[in-house]
């Protein structure tokens, strides 16, 4: 569904009392897009979930699907579906009961068709009479998907689907999650605080902070260039090592004097003399003779990896993570500490 | 297990004193009770005919036994005052209750749907009533529905009638007094069964397109249906049995076992007759509590 109408968020924003839950936030969502809004939990994004789905009044700003303004619509004229954290399945109906709920204006016939097509889409075909309460946690996450799904809804939205299932199940829903997801063509808007989850399903993440969008990209985009510390330290381990940001350099390369030298990475419209951090993986760390002097003060072998920790005369604690094949140097040796400055980003501190 | 004994012990020890009380405060009067229903029909006081004689041993407990009869059973079917009387509190209390439920319903939905602050306060305005007596709150319904009474007067007034209407001592001010008796009794239960509901169903239905009106007949009342099953229970029991507000709000034409069983004791002085009527009122009453636990029971395993 290429030309389905995306979802356009404008300025929305969320008030209660004092607190704005919700604040200012614009998003365009591709059509067919699977999206992911990430955050620690009271950073607004299940209030932003609650607002498309039409279960929160926004304060101020639109919700958009297309040309259609859905903002002052009540829920049940929305074109838009929400699967419930809890999953919310209605305990006195069967699972063809939940499934078909959403089925009314269908004729009798069409509907049990429909629901029987859903129940095999979800792998949960002759479950069609049993109750919720006598599933197990992921065959009731896939009722309450399939029954999110029966009304064929323009967007679907996910409230931490993966939530209540148990670690190994997880991660097979989550790839089943992507795989219905590709076949429907439908767009996803999924509510996670779960960083590895967010980017295993996602094309394109959005972080929240304090009700704000802070970052929206790919996964590769907020795990290469981070736009703040907060999103840098949200997806994955970080190094950060202070310093003032030095004149300008070739391209967006800007240099920063540290503590123990110059080190160099990628910076755009900061002054210079700002204080800032500069933002490396453990994987982007080249271990060597060039670069600030650091000592080796603990290796892991982990199979796949070798993880060192390494410690700055100043004390700062580092990490680096290499191929297992690098192991030569033992614990306790003083060695250099480099990176590309394109694997490195400058944030303000 | 030796380790277990102790427990067990415990265990045993802490269902006592329920027993104890329901022996000594229920099984005991009601076995006075039965006894003397099954005594020679007599007026005025007690002893009443036959008399077990303790030192006669097992003669004497025959002789006792052989000289029970149900002579006041026989009575209370042979005269259709007691058939009557009997089918009337059952008609009032199934009126009365359907009534209820119809009422308490949206009442209390509009409760559990409030904002969760100005819950405990509308709570307590239900429970508020009770402060006062039970008595001088169906004396002031004959306050408020007598000829010359506060609703006569405002419609007077209003123009909206010529003349008072007679609505003291009919079937009428029964039925509205014990629906406003016995309203917390339905609201209450039905409130707490309301209120544990998860919002996030109503919103489940909402978000699959069904109306506010459609989630209430669908998701709502369907859920709620131990509560209403409870409330009515707890209301229609005592409802059976209602002596004062048949008494004081009803005519001379309303026949309500409480009202029978209070004139056979008091005015005919009529005590093994009068216990007749009290086991009868027990056995109109023992039905529905078997039917509604049967259906509480079933509403708590998620099967209305």
């Amino acid at each position: 569904m290429p030309d389905a109408p995306a979802l356009r968020l404008d300025n929305l924003t969320k008030r209660f009392g004092t607190h704005v839950a919700v604040d200012a936030v614009t998003l365009a969502l591709k059509p067919g897009e699977f999206f992911c809004l990430l955050g620690p939990s009271g950073c607004g994004k299940s209030t932003l979930l609650r607002m498309i789905a039409g279960f929160e009044a926004p304060s101020s700003g639109h919700v958009r699907l297309g040309e259609q303004d859905l903002t002052a619509l009540p829920p049940h004229r929305r074109p838009v579906n929400m699967m419930f954290q809890s999953y919310a399945l209605f305990p006195h109906m069967s699972v063809a009961g939940n499934v078909g709920y959403g089925l009314k204006g269908l004729g009798r016939a069409a509907a049990s068709a429909r629901v029987t097509d859903l129940l095999r889409l979800v792998q949960l075909e002759g479950f069609g009479d049993r109750r919720p309460d006598t599933l197990s946690g992921g065959q009731r996450q896939r009722v309450a998907l399939a029954r999110a799904l029966a009304r064929e809804p323009k967007l679907l939205l996910l409230d931490e689907p993966l939530g209540a299932l148990d670690r190994g199940l997880r991660e097979e829903t989550q790839a089943e999650l992507r795989a219905v997801q590709r076949r429907l063509g439908t767009a996803f808007v999924v509510v996670t605080h779960d960083p590895e989850e967010a980017m295993m399903l996602a094309d394109r993440i959005g972080v929240m902070q304090g009700g704000r969008l802070a970052q929206v990209g790919t996964p590769a985009d907020l795990y290469r260039r981070p736009a703040s510390r907060f999103v840098a330290g949200l997806l994955g381990d970080v190094n950060l090592i202070a310093g003032r940001l030095g004149s300008a350099e070739a391209g967006d390369t800007r240099a920063v004097q540290t503590a123990h030298g110059i080190v160099r990475g990628s910076a755009t419209g900061l002054p210079e003399g700002t204080a800032v951090v500069v933002a490396v993986r453990p994987d982007d760390i080249v271990l060597g003779t060039e670069g600030l002097p650091v000592t080796i003060a603990d290796t892991v072998f982990l199979g796949d990896r070798l993880r060192r920790t390494l410690r700055l005369p100043d004390g700062t604690v580092l990490r680096s993570s290499g191929r297992p094949g690098d192991a030569q140097d033992p614990v306790g040796s003083d060695i250099r500490l480099g990176f590309a400055p394109a694997d490195a980003v400058i944030l303000p501190a | 297990m030796r380790a277990g004994a102790p427990g067990r012990l415990f265990d045993r020890l802490v269902r006592l004193p329920p027993l104890l009380w329901l022996a000594a405060f229920f099984l005991l009067p009601f076995a006075i009770t039965l006894k003397i229903s099954l005594s020679e029909p007599a007026t005025a006081i007690p002893p009443y005919l036959p008399v077990l004689d303790w030192q006669g041993g097992l003669e004497g407990w025959s002789a006792f036994l052989e000289a029970l009869n149900f002579d006041n059973y026989a009575t209370l079917a042979s005269d259709a005052l007691y058939c009557d009387a009997a089918l009337g509190s059952l008609a009032y209390a199934a009126a009365a209750s359907l009534i209820l439920v119809a009422l308490g319903t949206p009442l209390a939905y509009a409760l559990a749907r409030a904002p969760a602050r100005w819950q405990p306060l509308l709570v307590a305005l239900v429970v508020v009533p009770f402060w006062t007596s039970f008595l001088i709150r169906v004396y002031a319904w004959i306050a408020i529905l007598k000829p010359e009474g506060l609703l006569n007067l405002v419609l007077l007034r209003s123009g909206v009638i010529a003349k008072p209407l007679i609505l003291l001592n009919t079937d009428a001010a029964v039925i509205v007094g014990l629906v406003y008796a016995y309203l917390p009794f339905m609201v209450l239960p039905l409130y707490a069964v309301m209120n544990r509901l998860d919002p996030a169903l109503r919103e489940a239905a909402a978000d699959l397109g069904a109306s506010p009106t459609r989630v209430f007949w669908t998701v709502t009342l369907p859920l709620s249906l131990p509560g209403i099953a409870a409330g009515a229970g707890l209301c229609f029991i005592p409802m059976v049995g209602e002596f004062v507000i048949p008494d004081l709000l009803g005519g001379s034409e309303t026949l309500m076992l409480g009202r029978v069983l209070w004139s056979e004791f008091f005015s005919n002085r009529d005590w093994p007759l009068a216990s007749a009527v009290a086991v009868l009122i027990l056995a109109l009453i023992i039905g529905p509590v078997v039917l509604f636990r049967d259906s509480l029971r079933a509403g708590e395993e998620g099967r209305p």
